[in-house]
């Protein structure tokens, strides 16, 4: 084993958080044209996008619920809860599902992207602080920018992204302000 | 907390629960012998348990305890109810030190060390002359004087141990195991067969070549004198033979281990499992091969020689046949964890939705064959459906006989004799179900005790025995199980609760309500009748949280009562939370389950479609909710909707939907913690065509709808301020 560096910042709801300085791999993704990665060890499976269970009365970044081998998994639109306007089915459309543990409970979420890339290596060396501004995402969201072929890559936070505590909460704000129609 | 611990902890419980029933039995039958000598063991059996774990705390209070509880088996203390209580306590108290190590703490906290000195103290009281733990009496019982002179106790365990040469390399002392032994009784005598050991200069010092002839002394069973040499298991021999063993076997011993055989009889001999005599005459009649009584024990052959009587031997010999009899039932039952089942049942859950796809797809094609054949395939995976959702039922009857304690105590502090009589204890249900049913029923017998039966001279003057009675029963009724709490007490004061409820608004003074009504008002929030609020009950806060409960297990409860001889509560509940049935309908492209047993009847909407969301229905107004509105659905309006009409906490409501598919039996599956603030939606399940549909939950769907339409009525009136 190589040196520990403490884990940087705040306590991140039970997310893997590389702690040498062996390479971390990632899974990359495009998300309107941009590309994204989350670490490889979130990743439980990708699957194809299909047979989406709308919930009523949801806020529009959930996409509804998916039947996973038995399993009744929610599915988050990643670019909606980026602010940005809902993904649209297209051929290469996926769902990865993600394992996350939060407040001590396995969860397992389903995120909608446009398409998935590939697996990554990517050195602790190679990749930067967030930016204070400019991603227009919450800067909370990104864990780091990886460097690959010269380009950034954001790699996001997926315990702040698929927050079980936050979007619970969004859903009741949802809930007793629904959007007026008129 | 390692899987030794958990598996302590677990029996522990079930230890210490006979004891408690055992205490409990012993106030009703002071003199049965043979319960006490359970309680005996079930507290030697945890004490013996925690010294292996090493939680010493335990093992030292279990240690005081059992010590009295040996001066009462041997009766030198009498059964008093302040002892029985005291006892009670002690197993209370040792549940309390479970839960510690359960939560993984190395030494209990001050406040219950405090209760377990207070209770030692307590306990000391009984122990005035101290004494050593293994019991007198049962030895002078045993010991049998032979003709042949020399002491011979067939009532002992006779362990023939050779540990193996490896032993000492591993790690393992073979004195330590002798050492525990002594924990679980008294060693009479043991005799070191030093055989195996070689000339000095071959011999191997790290080598183990001892072996040992015991006669031990104890109440344990054989599993438990097998599990002290379960570290050494595969690297020694070891033989048990139990009390009272037949003379062959002893020959059999003799003759299947390595030392010679008259040397090894001598042991026997020395250490007082055989005499001198008998051996002689079993070995030579052996020789000879032709034993007279090749199978009599030796205790037979002792009634004949007149030197024991024979009660003795029959009492002995039952209690071992009881022992062995209770092995065999629970060989019958295996320990699976919860979440293994939970498992199996989901998968079959699985199996059932892919059945069900398999089966449209067969039908679709039109192969009469693989029609006929899937049609089969989906049969039996139903049959293992079911099958698999009895593997989680229990009885009830464990839920029940904690009631036996409560009773006790209750009535105690009450003054009042109060008896509890159980039925249909072996009534199966879900586990899921029988752990949260515990509370309701806690409160309903407590209600009964305190407010339903009379004090004991009140019960005479009424003509009625002194002894009041409280009854649990429970038994299968059409697919859901009843459990009734009854007690034969005063009864529903009608007069009563009519009053209180003109007091408190509940109803009109000029109100005529059936006694039926007047009763069910009960289970309104915030109602008591008792003017004093005692610890037991009367703050009023009871019924209503009784009766959210059980609603929330999908049950209902009814009351019944006789004025002055007693009242009846009927709890009807699902027998399993994992199932429902449910009643598919459609909106626009999505599917909906609404619990079946809320929906009363479906009718057409049609001609009455105007903007007020009420209808006629047989000259009831009923008010309905729009679902497609309501989940802002945007597809087509169809040719024509449907209405549901649903019935929950008395009132009646009608769900406006496109289409009805049917009833169907379908598996629950919960929503994720995301959707945890989400109201209206109560979970949901898996269509037979893989997708996913939600169940309703039509009383916080209604409630929603309330408060939309309230909130579009106050912003209406609000508008045109705003505009001026």
């Amino acid at each position: 084993m190589s040196q520990l560096v403490p884990t940087p910042g705040p306590a991140r709801g039970g997310v893997l958080v590389a702690t040498d300085n062996a390479p971390q791999q990632y899974l990359t993704f495009t998300l309107g044209g941009e590309m994204f990665a989350v670490a490889i060890l979130n990743v439980k499976e990708i699957i194809e996008y299909g047979s989406v269970t709308e919930i009523p009365m949801m806020p529009p970044f959930i996409r509804g619920v998916i039947n996973l081998r038995g399993a009744v998994v929610p599915v988050i639109d990643l670019s909606c809860r980026f602010g940005g306007k809902s993904t649209s089915v297209a051929r290469r459309t996926c769902i990865i599902i993600i394992e996350l543990e939060q407040d001590e409970q396995k969860h397992d979420i389903g995120v909608m992207v446009d398409a998935v890339s590939e697996v990554l290596e990517i050195a602790r060396s190679e990749i930067e602080p967030p930016p204070a501004f400019g991603a227009k995402i919450r800067t909370d969201f990104i864990s780091g920018m990886g460097k690959v072929n010269g380009r950034f890559v954001i790699i996001l936070d997926v315990g702040r992204v698929l927050s079980v505590e936050e979007i619970s909460m969004l859903t009741q704000v949802a809930e007793s302000n629904p959007i007026e129609t008129t | 907390m390692d899987e030794l611990t958990s598996v302590f902890i677990q029996e522990g419980r079930e230890q210490l629960q006979a004891m408690e029933d055992g205490l409990l039995q012993l106030e009703q039958q002071p003199d049965n012998h043979d319960n006490i000598n359970s309680i005996f063991r079930a507290a030697h059996t945890v004490k013996g348990a925690s010294g292996v774990i090493e939680c010493h705390f335990i093992e030292a209070f279990t240690h005081k305890a059992e010590n009295v509880l040996d001066r009462l088996r041997n009766g030198e203390i009498q059964v008093s109810s302040e002892l029985t209580g005291l006892l009670l306590r002690c197993c209370d108290h040792l549940g309390r030190l479970m839960d510690v190590l359960e939560a993984g703490q190395a030494e209990p906290p001050a406040e219950v060390s405090a209760a377990g000195n207070t209770l030692l103290e307590e306990l000391s009281a009984y122990m005035v002359t101290p004494e050593p733990s293994a019991g007198g009496m049962v030895e002078a019982e045993s010991e049998v004087e032979t003709s042949g002179g020399g002491v011979v106790n067939t009532d002992s365990w006779h362990i023939s141990v050779r540990f193996g040469p490896h032993m000492l390399r591993g790690g393992m002392d073979p004195l330590s195991f002798l050492r525990y032994l002594t924990s679980l009784g008294e060693i009479l005598a043991l005799e070191t067969i030093p055989d195996a050991l070689p000339a000095a200069d071959e011999m191997d010092p790290e080598a183990c070549y001892l072996g040992f002839e015991i006669r031990l002394q104890t109440r344990a069973t054989k599993a438990d004198i097998e599990r002290v040499f379960d570290f050494c298991r595969d690297d020694c021999e070891l033989r048990i033979l139990p009390p009272n063993s037949k003379l062959t076997e002893y020959l059999k011993l003799i003759q299947e281990l390595p030392e010679d055989e008259m040397r090894l009889g001598e042991m026997l001999v020395r250490c007082g499992a055989l005499t001198q005599h008998e051996l002689d005459d079993g070995l030579s009649s052996q020789q000879s091969g032709t034993s007279d009584e090749p199978t009599s024990p030796i205790g037979e052959i002792l009634i004949e020689q007149k030197v024991v009587q024979k009660e003795v031997v029959e009492a002995a010999a039952s209690k071992q046949t009881r022992v062995q009899e209770k092995k065999a039932v629970e060989a019958r039952s295996i320990r699976v964890q919860a979440d293994k089942l939970d498992q199996l049942i989901d998968l079959v859950g699985e199996l059932v939705i892919a059945g069900a796809s398999a089966n449209l797809l067969a039908q679709r094609s039109g192969q009469g064959e693989l029609v006929e054949s899937t049609s089969i395939l989906s049969r039996l995976v139903e049959n293992i459906r079911d099958a698999a959702l009895q593997l989680r039922m229990v009885q009830i009857g464990e839920t029940f006989t904690r009631f036996n304690r409560v009773v006790r105590d209750v009535s105690k502090e009450l003054g009042k004799e109060i008896d509890l009589v159980i039925s249909g204890a072996e009534t199966e249900l879900d586990k899921s179900v029988v752990e949260k049913i515990g509370d309701p029923l806690m409160h309903l017998v407590r209600n009964s005790m305190d407010h339903g039966i009379e004090a004991g001279d009140a019960r005479e003057a009424a003509g009625k025995s002194r002894r009041g009675r409280v009854e649990l029963n429970a038994y299968h009724d059409s697919g859901s199980i009843v459990i009734e709490v009854v007690d034969d007490g005063r009864g529903l004061p009608r007069d009563k609760i009519l009053q209180k409820a003109i007091d408190k608004g509940l109803v009109q003074p000029t109100q005529t309500l059936t006694d039926q009504e007047i009763i069910n008002l009960i289970w309104e929030p915030g109602f008591s009748t008792v003017e004093q609020v005692t610890n037991l009950s009367g703050r009023g806060v009871g019924m209503d949280v009784v009766r959210r409960n059980i609603q929330s297990l999908r049950g209902s409860c009814e009351v019944s009562s006789v004025e002055g001889q007693g009242c009846t509560f009927t709890i009807r509940l699902p027998l399993t939370l994992a199932i429902i049935d449910g009643f598919l309908v459609g909106v626009g492209k999505a599917s909906y389950v609404i619990p079946l047993d809320m929906v009363i009847e479906c009718i057409e909407l049609n001609g009455q479609s105007n903007d007020r969301n009420f209808l006629n229905l047989r000259g009831e107004v009923l008010p309905f909710v729009r679902l497609r509105e309501m989940f802002e659905i945007e597809d087509e309006y169809p040719a024509r909707e449907n209405i549901v009409v649903v019935q929950f906490a008395g009132q009646k409501a009608g769900i406006v939907v496109d289409q009805l598919h049917g009833e169907f039996q379908t598996v629950i599956k919960p929503l994720s913690g995301i959707f945890r603030h989400l109201r209206g939606i109560g979970g949901s399940t898996i269509l037979g065509t893989g997708e996913v549909s939600l169940i309703l939950d039509v009383q916080s769907l209604v409630q929603r709808n309330n408060r939309r339409e309230e909130r579009d009525m106050n912003s209406s009136l609000a508008a045109p301020r705003q505009g001026a």
